[in-house]
Formats: C-alpha cells, sequence, structure tokens
C-alpha cells in the first residue's frame, strides 16, 4: 500500500453549456468572473491535482464558494467532476459502474454533514445503523456494530433518544458515529463543527484528534476557519475560487506563504498554536563552557552586549545560567562559575507548541533554553521572539 | 362601433359530432367499459359487505377506540362515537354504510393510483412538467364536468360514482406526495445517497419515511374531497345519504334535508379528525421532548 490513498489529477468541475471554451480560458489564466462573464460557466473547480497521503487528517479550508465542498462530494461522487480523475487506491471512481460506485461508498469512504443530515423519523440506533442497513447486514450484527460507534462518539445511554431530543454537538456526534459504524477507510468531514459553538467545537476538535489516533484512519476535513485548520490538520490545502492555492503543512505554511492570498489568509490565524519553539529559536551569540574562566565569560558578554550567558558542560549539555552581575561578583570574590550559576532554568522541549511558552515567556527575565531529550541546548527562545510570532 | 365590443368571429364547434365519436367510442368498447364497471361495482359491493356484516356497536367502538388513541383523549373518543351514534338515530345507519363503500373505493383507487404518481413526480422534473397541467385541469374543472363522460362509459350506478370520485380526489395526494418528497431535507438525501443507498431503498427508508407527515395530510385531504362529491354522485346514481339529501331537494323537504345533511356533516368530521389526529401526535411527540 502507498502512503498516498487519494489522488486527484487535473480534478475539475464546470456548470455550463460551453466548458470546453471556458476550459481553454482558465487555462490561460482567466479568473472566475470573466469566466461567468464571456461563456455562461461557473467554474467549480479547475485543475485540482491532489495527493492525499493515508492516515492522516487532511484539511482544506476556503472561503464560501471556494469549491471545498465541490471537491470533497467529488470523492465518494456525490459531485460527478467534468473532467480529471481521481484515484483512490490506484483505482479511478470516475470509471466506477453505478454498483461499483455503491460498494465503494459502502465500505471505502463515509461523510460527516455540516447540518448533520439526520434522519428524524429514526433515533440515535436507527440513524447510526443505517450505514450497515443499506449493506444488507443482519439486524442483530448492525445494531452491536452501531452501539460500538455510539461508544466511541461517547453517547453510551442515548441510543433510543430521538434525534430532536439531541443538543447540536450531540448531533454531530450521531453523524460520526454513523460514519464509523462502517468503518471506512476515509472519512471525509464538510465543516462538520461549523454549525456548532465555540466550546462545543473546541471539544469535538479534540475528541476528532483522539479518534484518529486511536483508529488511525484518513480523514478529508473541510472548513472556513484556518484555526481549526491549522489546528486539525497534518496537511493544509487553501483554495480559492476552485483553484488550489497552496498544500501544506501548517507550520510550512505560516512560515512560508505561497502568494499574497494565502499570507492575508493565514494572517488571521493564531500562529502561537501552529509554531513550535524550534522554528521561532536563535542559536546563542555566546556560550561559555562550565571549565572556562570568570574572565573569559564576562569578556563573551561585553562584546556580544548581553548580560546573561548560558553555561554549558561535557557535549552541549546545558549547566545553567551566567549573569553579569554575578560573574562580576564572581571574579571579585575568586569564585568558579560553577559556584555562581544558576542552575534551575526554565527549559522546553524542542517540539513545544509557542502557545505553550508564552506563559513562561512572559514570566521570564532571560532567554529559555531549548533542549534536546538528553539535555542539549539547541537554542534560545528570546521574548521578542515569542511576541513578535503572534503578529 | 360594434366591431370594438362584438368578438369579430366564432368557430362553430360540431358538438354533435363529439358527443356522436365519444358515444361510438363508448359502444364499440362496451366491453372493456363493462369489465370496469363490473370490478368497480363488486369493489364496492364488497366493502358494503363487509359493513352491513360488522355490528352497528362494533364499529361505534372501533371509532371509539382510534379517536381515543389518536388524540391520547378518552373525551375525544367519547365525542366522536357518541356522533356516530347520532347517525344511527338519525335512522340513516344504512344509507351511512353505503355512502361509506363509495367514498372508501373511491379513495382506495386513488390512493393506488395518486401515491405512485405523486413518487413519479417528485423525482422527475419532466413528469412533473406533464403532470401538473393536468392536475390544475383536474382541479378546476367543474365537478359535474366528469359525470357526463362517467356516465357514457360506465352508465348509471355507483361505478360511475367511484370513478367521478377518483378523479376528483386524487389531486392532493398526488400533490402532497409529491411536494412531501422534495421537501425532505438536501442533505439527508445526500447522506443517504453517500452511504451506498440504492433507489428504492433511498425512497422507502427516507424520502417516504420523512415526507410522511405530508404526505398523510395529502391522503386526508382526499377523504374529504371524496366526501365533498358524496350528494354529486347521488346525480348519477350513487346510493347512500348522498341520495337523501337529493330527494329531499326535490322535494324540498326541509328537515329531511337537514338530517341528511348533518349526517354527511359528521361522517365527514369523524373521518377527518380518524385520519388526523394519527399524524399531528407524532409532531406533538417530538414538541413535548424538545
Amino acid at each position: 500500500m502507498s502512503d498516498i490513498i487519494i489522488e486527484t489529477r487535473n480534478l475539475s468541475k464546470l456548470y455550463g453549456l460551453r466548458r470546453d471554451e471556458a476550459a481553454e480560458m482558465l487555462s490561460k489564466g482567466a479568473g472566475k468572473d470573466s469566466v461567468l462573464r464571456k461563456t455562461g460557466v461557473t467554474t467549480a473547480l479547475y485543475d485540482i491535482n491532489l495527493n492525499i497521503p493515508r492516515n492522516e487528517i487532511f484539511t482544506i479550508i476556503g472561503l464560501s464558494g471556494s469549491g471545498k465542498s465541490t471537491l470533497v462530494r467529488c470523492f465518494n461522487r456525490l459531485n460527478r467532476p467534468s473532467s480529471g480523475s481521481i484515484l483512490f487506491d490506484g483505482v479511478d471512481l470516475m470509471k466506477m459502474s453505478k454498483p461499483e460506485l455503491r460498494e465503494f461508498r459502502r465500505h471505502k469512504a463515509a461523510m460527516v454533514f455540516q447540518s448533520f443530515g439526520l434522519m428524524s423519523h429514526r433515533n440515535v440506533l436507527g440513524n447510526v445503523a443505517y450505514g450497515l442497513e443499506v449493506c444488507g447486514v443482519s439486524r442483530e450484527e448492525r445494531e452491536a456494530r452501531a452501539m460500538e460507534a455510539i461508544s466511541l462518539v461517547g453517547l453510551e445511554g442515548w441510543e433510543k433518544a430521538t434525534i430532536e431530543s439531541l443538543s447540536g454537538g450531540m448531533r454531530q456526534r450521531v453523524g460520526l458515529a454513523r460514519a464509523l459504524a462502517n468503518d471506512p477507510e476515509v472519512l471525509l468531514m464538510d465543516e462538520p463543527f461549523s454549525a456548532l459553538d465555540p466550546l462545543v467545537r473546541n471539544d469535538m476538535q479534540f475528541e476528532l484528534m483522539d479518534l484518529q489516533k486511536k483508529l488511525n484512519k484518513t480523514i478529508i476535513f473541510i472548513t472556513h476557519d484556518i484555526n481549526e485548520a491549522f489546528k486539525l490538520g497534518d496537511t493544509v490545502a487553501i483554495m480559492r475560487d476552485g483553484r488550489l492555492e497552496q498544500v501544506d503543512t501548517p507550520a510550512a505554511m505560516s512560515q512560508h506563504p505561497a502568494n499574497d492570498y494565502v499570507r492575508t489568509f493565514i494572517d488571521s490565524a493564531d500562529k502561537t498554536r501552529v509554531l513550535s519553539v524550534c522554528d521561532i529559536m536563535l542559536k546563542p551569540a555566546c556560550l561559555v563552557r562550565l571549565t572556562d574562566s570568570l574572565t573569559h565569560a564576562i569578556r563573551e558578554m561585553r562584546t556580544n552586549g548581553v548580560s546573561s550567558v548560558y553555561v554549558r558542560g561535557q557535549g552541549m549539555r546545558l549547566k545553567g545560567i551566567l549573569t553579569i552581575d554575578e560573574a562580576v561578583r564572581a571574579h571579585r570574590e575568586g569564585l568558579a562559575i560553577s559556584d555562581v550559576i544558576q542552575a534551575d532554568i526554565s527549559t522546553v522541549p524542542e517540539d513545544t507548541l509557542v502557545s505553550d511558552v508564552l506563559p513562561i515567556a512572559a514570566e521570564a527575565r532571560v532567554p529559555i533554553a531549548v533542549v534536546d531529550e538528553s539535555g542539549a541546548l539547541k537554542g534560545i527562545v528570546t521574548k521578542a521572539a515569542v511576541l513578535s510570532s503572534m503578529l | 362601433m360594434d366591431w370594438l365590443f362584438n368578438f369579430p368571429f366564432e368557430v362553430n364547434l360540431n358538438t354533435d359530432a363529439i358527443d356522436q365519436a365519444v358515444r361510438g367510442f363508448a359502444a364499440s368498447y362496451s366491453s372493456f367499459f363493462d369489465g370496469i364497471k363490473a370490478a368497480l361495482t363488486n369493489f364496492v359491493g364488497a366493502i358494503n359487505w363487509v359493513f352491513s356484516y360488522v355490528p352497528w356497536f362494533v364499529l361505534i367502538g372501533i371509532v371509539f377506540f382510534l379517536s381515543w388513541k389518536a388524540h391520547r383523549r378518552i373525551r375525544s373518543g367519547i365525542f366522536y362515537s357518541l356522533l356516530l351514534c347520532v347517525i344511527g338515530a338519525f335512522g340513516l345507519w344504512g344509507l351511512m354504510n353505503l355512502t361509506l363503500s363509495i367514498v372508501l373505493a373511491g379513495v382506495i383507487i386513488a390512493l393506488v393510483i395518486g401515491l405512485p404518481i405523486g413518487v413519479l413526480i417528485s423525482g422527475s422534473e419532466h413528469a412533473n412538467r406533464i403532470v401538473r397541467p393536468i392536475l390544475d385541469m383536474m382541479q378546476t374543472m367543474p365537478v359535474f364536468v366528469y359525470l357526463i363522460p362517467a356516465v357514457i362509459f360506465f352508465g348509471m350506478g355507483s361505478a360511475s360514482a367511484v370513478i367521478a370520485t377518483v378523479i376528483y380526489s386524487m389531486v392532493p395526494v398526488i400533490r402532497l406526495t409529491s411536494l412531501g418528497i422534495r421537501q425532505v431535507n438536501a442533505e439527508v438525501v445526500e447522506a443517504a445517497r453517500s452511504f451506498g443507498s440504492t433507489r428504492a431503498q433511498l425512497l422507502f427508508k427516507v424520502q417516504v419515511p420523512q415526507a410522511l407527515p405530508t404526505i398523510m395530510t395529502g391522503i386526508n385531504q382526499t377523504l374529504m374531497m371524496a366526501m365533498s362529491m358524496v350528494v354529486t354522485c347521488s346525480m348519477i346514481g350513487a346510493r347512500g345519504l348522498g341520495n337523501e339529501v337529493l330527494i329531499a331537494v326535490n322535494r324540498i323537504e326541509i328537515s329531511r334535508g337537514f338530517v341528511a345533511g348533518s349526517a354527511v356533516v359528521i361522517l365527514a368530521i369523524i373521518l377527518d379528525r380518524l385520519t388526523q389526529g394519527w399524524f399531528s401526535k407524532k409532531e406533538e411527540a417530538g414538541g413535548e421532548e424538545r
């Protein structure tokens, strides 16, 4: 099995009669609006080339009308693209017959909807078991499997409840359980948390990440909230007017936006939740060894214009920090560096999110040291670096 | 200035020829129409036979039980079964059974034809475009116009009455079935498709159950339309309460007309409440829990 589960090649979806003409214009770089004006063709998707990695959360983000919902509906052919191909594990979805497509939908990909798409005439159990019911699974087995899915999303005890009696968050849990009950390889989630209030959304996001770790499924997640996209996505794709703007990891995207559109888009994001300290740390300008003389340490600090210096032992192992005041005092009293260093300093591992060092940075009087697992110094994070990363 | 106000020309429709043609058609296919007539007459007869073997207290008991269950109030049960007793007390029990047989036969046939048509036009824009003007015509054409060809093809009697009832009462169930299915939430339909439902699974497991309250309203309306045809149908030889009203009109017997008319109204109210209660029940239940 390759690492890529879904692959799209030159995928386009155009609505209207003069599609060839429109495709011609689009290939020359014409915009969606001018194509609509000249040919009357609406461009929902144009020339989408994507590789979606297996067992990851892949988020697709864009404003409304950017084609993200159309794209996700192509992955289970609720929408039929007008050209291009979609390979699912190497099998072209576009070439499937109706029965093949039905089997594909039953076993490979399940979908979760923005306004839940639940059937009010069935209770929770009936809704969750629906996908198994249409496959012809016997009543006992499908109810047992539905119960498993229900407990997976934390709705035990609610299986006989009517849909009307549930809150929004619980309804979406039912939607998620329904999708999980079929044990699909891919979960397609079309803005599943957009209709929920912020607190519930936060809970659901964490639970989704939890479930993903537990079940190891590929999740394609559509959202219009950049924070949600960055928080959940291992990979993020940004769409605009039916085209892909950039596909990258959240950290890479926030550091190297492909163009101004992506930059303005992610400017609204809280980057401290995306960047880790190794993205913003600096190599320390000066460093002294534990065995160095105090005169050397003071000279180092003076030439670099800093008021404190990190002290390392064997290798790059961090021993502590030496401030200029202490160094001068020790020099006057004839002590060694090891006598006056502060050993209890705050250190953070390399993969700490910037948002997590904010409280430490606010308190710290000296830069925060970034260390790896062995305790070796990798770099330092200054208060200025932390604060500027928020802009 | 006459030319301004008088329409300039007239086309002489040869109505005689049309009538002749229709009669000729009816005569040459008489065996076909006679067969339908016999089938319909037997159908009405069978329903009437069932009613004639149901003792009066059993029918009252059924009405009591159903209206109690439908409205969840024992008071409704008592009220509607008492209303039914009034018809019996008027001495119209037998006539009521006759009327009920024709109405039920008409409604059953209307539903058997109307429900599939409603489902069909909900799914196909093409079929919808063809059927809609026909429905408009069926609904706006004066009722009496149906009676003439019905009599020509099927003669006087209950068969013609059933045909006229079917044509007149079929429209609401078609329209509301189609409307109900079209109004099912698009995302629910999408969800059902995304789980690999076949066309039939989508229809019977999702669309029809979701549209059920609207479809039931259509069935209720069809029943009411059929009841409103009772007196009209008596003009082409349908026996029962309608005929009683017709006789009263012809003889200008006020009290007789009033009594029979009241019986029709009571029957209509009972049928309406019995069919309506079941479907509003679900909504109430949902409302309580919300």
